[in-house]
């Protein structure tokens, strides 16, 4: 019997059944365990998470593989691991560790200051992050199966996820309603390849999934990113940098799948003690934002 | 006819999209109250543990005995995973009604998900199916009829009125198995019973 493994179908699938989840980052086997008892549907195995990386500074680089081969081994649900952008010899290791999904992330430092991974060498699939319609087709067209909003990580602060996303449903209208010779000039003005624009308008949509990622930190973040129309949720800091991280989980993974039920959002945002603690964008020098980082 | 699709998380959209192409009005069921009418169930691949705590109370209470009561269902998946009678390293069924085993995650991790096509019993004998960590069935009841294998593993199969399968029907353009599972639900009809 003839079997294709690593199609882009398989790749992009596994995302589709992602959606309407949270994937939340751990450091450990232990906060991957309580990730998963919480209802998370993938997590995502990193050294610190961005408000550590934030906090410390210094080069932040792939976990460790020891700690992603033990998380590996905790949990039944995917696991996520993020690599360097542009750094595919990192990329190749999480793939030889077997890791379900690799995240080129503007998290870490970045390893090339020009070029992504061309992430079509590769069995395991891609997500990345996005501010704009643009930069989502680029990243598509290197490979990527999933893409998720930039947004500012480590800060608690969900305003440029809401940025990025509303700019992205703006273009993606735009792209939509065009007449068809138009398409060619609004690609070289997003900067996004004519063929990815072809793509989207034949699927009506993103032909691949689209998660918030970037500055969640509660049930309504969530329930309102779900509503401005991403597929799923990712929680870097949000979880395990709160009071209780097991609850907020729980009330998040609620929210995210019960987006719309404004009454659910409430109860299960009571008592959850502290939220993580925020940083104001406009306090964070230029040079110090990850959503920057890549192109 | 009008046809749920349990969306606590998921491939939703493509099990909705493939049930309109079809000719079936779809719904989307996310509490107790969206059970209501429905003339068949489909519960989607997504991840069963995340799916199995988002069901729990009312929710599952009501899919349990919409199950044992006979509302035709239809798992692909997770949603196999949720229908079976013993999932491997768990107590007891997530909802159970087919008299089956199922290993989660049995064809590997994700470099192993792959793309095939299966000779499926009165669906066609090319029909493309996606496999994507996926739970194979491990142990067989008496009254499964099984409809499909891969490599001598049972990935598709049936019990009155539960269907289930290991593959993602919901990821191609074939519509071929939604509308053997729209048959089915025709075929319990016309035997008078309620559906």
């Amino acid at each position: 019997m003839m079997i294709e493994k690593g199609t882009y179908r398989v790749k992009s699938g596994l995302a589709e059944m992602l959606k309407g989840g949270v994937i939340m980052d751990v450091t450990t086997a232990e906060q991957a365990r309580i990730a998963e008892d919480a209802g998370a549907v993938a997590v995502m195995a990193l050294e610190r998470v961005p408000a550590d990386i934030r906090a410390q500074g210094g080069v932040a680089r792939m976990a460790d593989p020891s700690k992603v081969r033990e998380i590996l081994k905790t949990v039944s649900i995917p696991v996520m691991a993020k690599a360097r952008i542009g750094h595919f010899v990192e990329a190749q290791v999480l793939q030889a560790l077997e890791v379900d999904y690799i995240d080129e992330s503007e998290v870490l430092t970045p390893a090339d200051p020009e070029f992504h991974i061309n992430k079509w060498e590769f069995a395991v699939p891609f997500v990345c992050g996005a501010r704009d319609l643009g930069e989502a087709c680029r990243r598509i067209a290197e490979g990527a199966a999933m893409i998720r909003t930039k947004g500012e990580p480590g800060t608690g602060n969900v305003i440029e996820a809401v940025r990025h996303m509303r700019r992205m449903n703006k273009e993606l209208r735009a792209v939509l309603d065009a007449p068809e010779e138009e398409l060619m000039t609004i690609g070289k003005e997003f900067g996004a390849p004519h063929s990815i624009l072809l793509a989207i308008r034949d699927a009506g949509r993103l032909p691949v999934v689209n998660f918030a990622a970037g500055g969640i930190a509660t049930p309504a973040d969530a329930a309102m990113m779900m509503q401005l129309g991403c597929d799923g949720i990712f929680v870097g800091s949000g979880i395990f940098k709160s009071a209780d991280p097991g609850g907020r989980a729980r009330a998040i993974v609620q929210a995210t799948t019960h987006y719309e039920d404004a009454d659910l959002i409430a109860r299960v945002s009571e008592n959850l003690g502290e939220a993580m603690p925020g940083i104001e964008i406009a306090t964070i020098p230029e040079h110090e934002k990850m959503q920057t980082r890549g192109r | 006819m009008r046809v749920g699709v349990l969306a606590l998380q998921g491939a939703v959209r493509e099990h909705r999209r493939a049930l309109e192409k079809v000719g079936v009005e779809s719904r989307v069921v996310k509490t107790v109250d969206d059970l209501k009418s429905l003339d068949g169930l489909v519960l989607p691949g997504g991840e069963s543990s995340t799916m199995a705590l988002l069901a729990e109370g009312p929710l599952l209470d009501a899919l349990r005995r919409l199950s044992s009561s006979g509302l035709p269902m239809f798992g692909t998946c997770a949603g196999m995973i949720l229908l079976a009678d013993v999932v491997e390293g768990r107590l007891g069924s997530i909802i159970g009604g087919i008299d089956i085993t199922v290993a989660r995650n049995a064809s590997g991790r994700q470099v192993d998900s792959f793309e095939t096509t299966l000779s499926i019993d009165g669906v066609g004998s090319d029909v493309p199916a996606v496999f994507i960590r996926a739970p194979y069935i491990t142990r067989l009841g008496l009254g499964v009829r099984v409809l499909a294998r891969h490599d001598g593993v049972a990935v598709m199969a049936r019990q009155g009125r539960i269907l289930v399968a290991s593959f993602h029907p919901e990821l191609t353009e074939d519509l071929r198995v939604h509308r053997a599972f729209v048959g089915m639900i025709r075929e319990l009809r016309g035997e008078g019973e309620p559906g």
